[in-house]
């Protein structure tokens, strides 16, 4: 690992202040993949502004009808969490299921979001539930937020607080982990609530996490798994590598479908 | 006894190794220690034209950088494969050149082509990659069943067409008549899928060069440290024996890739000599999937034939195997010696012909891991008799049993004489504890959760005990396979084990002590076991291929006999009985039927106080013994393997695994076990998990966890663990060996399950879900999802 400066700010401010004095400084939200792509020497920052020491970056509380996840609440702690089991258990069960406990104890939701790892599970639910991404600055949609493999509409400096989920009615996620990351080669969040009917996709876009039209028109008229056999879910923009072809991806869209309604 | 051969002893060293305090060669430091990181290059195959180390030697810490040039220069040797095999034509392999450092020509991404000497680690790291390397880039062959193909790329001068050997076993035209005069003959093409071996501690080395002493001390991560020395020395020209000293200390599993002596322990060495600090390199898990011996890589077709009985009447195979861009020390052993003649399996076979074809590609060295070709033997024999099975419409076990093995010795046409062994016997077990006959509603239920469940059997032996050493050499073998050991008393009758095995896993600490605690009658805590330190033991052999216990404990036994002989004199002289009358129990040596007895210890005081021993004999109790089995040890299994296929997904799950294994003699019942579920954990691996794969530039695809796929925990089932003991004759012990059983005997059940699952022959390992997918749309299998 190239030498690195290490921070941890108690405010939002300092870690705003010392993330602009940095010469290239990063926020270091759990270092579940920063980390490892540090010592791989391939990234090198000259700062890591650790912000999970700030107040109010780590837990849930529900306000009215919206669930708010502090930035820096690790998987296990959405996971336990007695508010996201009580008011989106989809939500609690997608973070119970993501890599393995050492990650899920150091990786946060906030860390997940800023990376945008194209297989990554949060960013179906936050599409699906159509949540709200709290920065530092700003409130951003999750419509306007995720905005391909690994970009998103975060600007230089800014650093999500919270995210906002309105309690949906229904809503779950199933994944066909990758064998040997266990990130998603397919994740499919499907949800309805008061943003109507929506299901995202993880793991399978050429261009990141999607939602996908002829799901969605299904599940609107016809909540229920069999409404989803006659859908058409093209290979077209999906990904093929060594663990699956895009076809294989097609075909695992819909089962995944099928099975978060069946849970949900 | 409570602690003797037979008993389940809780293992001695886990106090150690589970409170962290175990040693590692990561764990020493050295006064004066630096680091080395080595440049290694990107390009799968290229031309060397210069090295410009100018900008790193100006980076903090750095004290030197050193390329292949000054270590050719300075006499180091080209790095040597110890089993030399002889094609069918009579010519001799061919071996191509192969520097610690290279200097003319990269051939596969990782070859070292430099090393940096800093401070720390991380300056060394960051200066390596400021070395800058001028390429000019070779077209590539990164795939064995395109190594041969007309107008690939030349790796090596001296090896026409990348071709290493064309070897041959067996009788082709007796084969060749037994396949035409069958009733029925299958037909089966097989690959082996290529494996990193991924013991938890990755390669490390800490070298040190006394110049006052002209002294090399190596620790280092050696299944062998006294061949690793023996090889440094006469082959690399590192030291002469007398000035290197090798220790290998606790060292976090082999698999056998621990066995070689590779570029970076050789480059260290000389290293510490140029730089005269000590120099430390530890492998990170990347490099270990760039340059740790990789495995398997075979693509095979092979035909059975049958009689209307269902009698095997030939089998023919053709392979050819992969060895990477070099050859390392035991590569060319593995798809010939170690593969061809276990192609008998447990059947009785009058006919077998075996064709290897091996060759160079541009991917990192090919040798043993867990197994070394009979795995791939095995995958293929059992496949071959399950799918003929199915053929011919016969029960899979009924087909076998009407071709086992019943009487011992047997000598096969493929070099082997079983010693010993009972297949009737073991099947039943495995049959029974499986509960074979009671699969059907096991099945039935399954289908009603929508699940393909599936049976597949493999019924397995293999060769273990390397190996009687005349046979070894005159199949070309370049050292002896025999192993050696001392047996210390201690003047108060503690005993010291120095045994030329290594232990890097297995337990040796406590299994070697049963054997002196149940032979001496004393308790285990007081038999200490001393290895792995080329100052301390006298040469040994080390550790793979299953023989620590055939071959390791057999030298133990010899130098025990030794020992109990004088033993017998001493007390006979002492307390003025015949020899003859002297029994060693319950810790004292004993006048049988009398109260005249000497405690244990008292002997031994009395061995090294000499005041009153029997004219003429020697002071001192202490015995060395070399062993050479006379035969290699032969145990045998049968494995049961039930899987549930998701048809929606692809996924296999393993739902129930059974063994009934036999190997011979069972020293610790809890340590077998635990070798057992290791091993079928690393046969389950590669049968549904694990795969190396470089693309067509050569590039490793799969260089970390995130892309390789190790099996967990969760991957396997509880295992059913039988054992069924015929002692082999061939050592005092009647012991087998138990490492490799598991990753030996598990591929083909597993498979075998799951195409008895999905209705088709036609799969490849690994069985990912994508894999098992694409088997079942290509069998039509409806698909429930859609």
């Amino acid at each position: 690992m190239y030498p690195v400066k290490y921070h941890k700010p108690n405010t939002i401010d300092d870690a705003v202040a010392a993330l602009a004095a940095g010469e290239e400084a990063m926020v270091l939200a759990g270092g579940q993949t920063l980390l490892a792509t540090m010592k791989q020497h391939l990234a090198s920052p000259s700062d890591l502004v650790d912000i999970r020491g700030i107040d109010g970056m780590v837990g849930a509380c529900i306000d009215g009808d919206t669930l708010v996840i502090g930035a820096a609440t690790t998987h296990a702690e959405v996971a336990g969490s007695a508010v996201v089991r009580k008011h989106c258990p989809g939500l609690a069960a997608l973070a119970g299921n993501i890599g393995d406990p050492a990650v899920r104890n150091m990786g946060t939701i906030g860390g997940s979001l800023a990376n945008n790892d194209p297989a990554a599970c949060y960013p179906s639910a936050m599409l699906a539930l159509g949540a709200t991404i709290v920065t530092n600055t700003r409130q951003i949609s999750a419509d306007d937020y995720f905005q391909g493999m690994f970009a998103t509409a975060l600007e230089e400096g800014e650093i999500i607080t919270s995210v906002r989920v309105d309690a949906p009615a229904k809503a779950a996620y199933a994944k066909f982990a990758q064998p040997a990351s266990l990130f998603a080669l397919v994740g499919v969040f499907v949800a309805d609530g008061p943003h109507g009917v929506r299901v995202a996709v993880t793991g399978a876009g050429d261009d990141g996490v999607f939602r996908h039209a002829g799901l969605e028109a299904a599940l609107a008229s016809d909540w229920s798994a069999g409404a989803l056999d006659s859908v058409d879910v093209s290979e077209d923009g999906l990904i093929s590598d060594i663990h699956g072809s895009a076809d294989y991806r097609a075909h695992l869209i819909k089962v995944m479908a099928k099975r978060a309604v069946a849970a949900a | 006894m409570s602690s003797g051969i037979g008993k389940s002893v809780k293992r001695k060293e886990d106090k150690r190794f589970i409170t962290g305090k175990g040693r590692y060669t990561d764990d020493h430091r050295m006064d004066n220690q630096a680091y080395a990181a080595f440049v290694r290059s990107s390009h799968a195959h290229a031309r060397v034209k210069g090295i410009d180390a100018s900008a790193a030697r100006e980076m903090p810490g750095v004290i030197d950088v050193l390329d292949g040039h000054q270590l050719t220069a300075d006499g180091i040797g080209n790095i040597i494969c110890g089993w030399a095999i002889t094609s069918k034509d009579g010519s001799p392999m061919n071996m191509g050149a192969w520097s610690a450092l290279a200097t003319e020509k990269v051939r596969y991404v990782g070859d070292a082509v430099a090393v940096v000497i800093a401070e720390t680690q991380s300056q060394a790291r960051i200066a390596a990659e400021a070395v800058e390397v001028d390429y000019e880039e070779l077209p590539v062959v990164a795939h064995v069943a395109k190594a041969g193909a007309e107008g690939a790329p030349q790796i090596h001068d001296n090896a026409p067409g990348n071709l290493i050997y064309d070897w041959e076993l067996g009788d082709e035209a007796a084969t060749d008549k037994g396949l035409a005069e069958a009733a029925h003959v299958t037909t089966l093409d097989v690959t082996q899928n290529r494996l990193s071996p991924n013991p938890m501690e990755p390669r490390s080395a800490i070298a040190t060069y006394d110049d006052a002493e002209e002294h090399y001390t190596l620790y280092t991560t050696s299944q062998n440290p006294h061949v690793a020395r023996l090889v440094l020395s006469a082959f690399y020209n590192v030291a002469p024996e007398h000035k290197l000293r090798v220790i290998a200390p606790d060292v976090g599993g082999g698999f056998g890739a621990k066995i070689y002596i590779y570029p970076e322990e050789i480059t260290c060495l000389w290293a510490s000599m140029k730089t005269n600090r000590s120099i430390k390199w530890t492998s990170d898990r990347g490099e270990a999937f760039m340059t740790d011996a990789h495995a398997r890589d075979h693509v095979t077709t092979a035909k059975m034939g049958f009689d209307s009985d269902g009698k095997i009447t030939g089998f023919k195979i053709d392979t050819i195997a992969n060895l990477g861009a070099y050859m390392s020390l035991f590569s060319s052993s593995v798809p010939t010696y170690l593969y061809a003649p276990l192609m008998s399996g447990q059947y009785q076979m009058e006919n077998i012909y075996c064709n290897v074809k091996a060759y160079y590609t541009n991917t990192v060295p090919v040798d043993a891991y867990r197994g070394a070709g009979r795995p791939e033997a095995t995958y293929l024999v059992e496949r071959m008799m399950e799918t003929a099975a199915r053929e011919m419409g016969m029960d899979p076990a009924e087909l076998r049993r009407r071709n086992f093995i019943t009487e011992f010795p047997h000598q096969t046409p493929v070099l082997m004489q079983y010693d010993a062994g009972d297949f009737h016997t073991i099947l039943d077990k495995a049959q029974k504890a499986a509960d074979v006959a009671g699969f059907p509603a096991r099945k039935a239920e399954a289908a009603s959760r929508g699940k393909l469940r599936g049976l597949g059997y493999s019924t397995f032996i293999e060769a273990c005990g390397l190996a009687p050493s005349k046979a070894a050499g005159s199949l070309g073998a370049g050292v002896g396979l025999w192993e050696s050991a001392e047996v210390r008393v201690n003047p108060v009758g503690t005993v010291e084990i120095l045994t030329g095995s290594h232990s890097h896993g297995q337990g040796h600490e406590t299994t070697f002590a049963q054997i002196v605690a149940d032979r001496f009658d004393i308790p285990v805590e007081n038999v200490q076991i001393v290895h792995g330190d080329t100052d301390k033991v006298q040469f040994g052999m080390g550790t793979y291929g299953s023989r620590s216990a055939p071959v390791g404990m057999s030298a133990v036994v010899k130098a025990m006999d030794k020992v109990e002989a004088k033993v017998r004199k001493i007390a006979a002289h002492t307390l003025e009985a015949s020899e003859d009358d002297i029994v060693i129990e319950g810790g004292q040596v004993k006048v049988a039927g009398t109260d005249k007895a000497m405690a244990w210890h008292e002997v031994g005081l009395a061995a090294y106080i000499a005041h009153n021993l029997p004219d003429g004999m020697e002071p001192g109790l202490k015995e060395t013994a070399f062993f050479d089995p006379v035969n290699f040890s032969f145990p045998s299994g049968a494995f049961i393997c039930e899987v549930e296929v998701d048809p929606e997904t692809g996924h296999t799950e393993v739902v129930n695994f059974t063994s009934a294994d036999d190997f011979g003699t069972i020293i610790n019942p809890m340590i077998v076990e635990g070798q057992v579920h290791g091993g079928v954990t690393q046969g389950i691996g590669q049968a549904l998990l694990e795969q190396v794969i470089y693309d067509e530039d050569g590039q490793l695809l799969t260089g970390s966890y995130m892309d390789y796929t190790m099996p967990r925990a969760a991957d396997v089932p509880f295992f059913s663990v039988q054992h069924h003991e015929t002692p082999s004759p061939n050592n005092p012990l009647g012991v087998k060996g138990c490492g490799e059983a598991g990753a030996i005997g598990a591929p083909p059940a597993v498979i075998n399950a799951i195409t008895d699952a999905i209705g088709t022959n036609d799969l490849a390992m690994p069985a990912t879900p994508l894999a098992v997918w694409r088997a079942l749309q290509a069998a039509s299998k409806p698909i429930a999802a859609e």
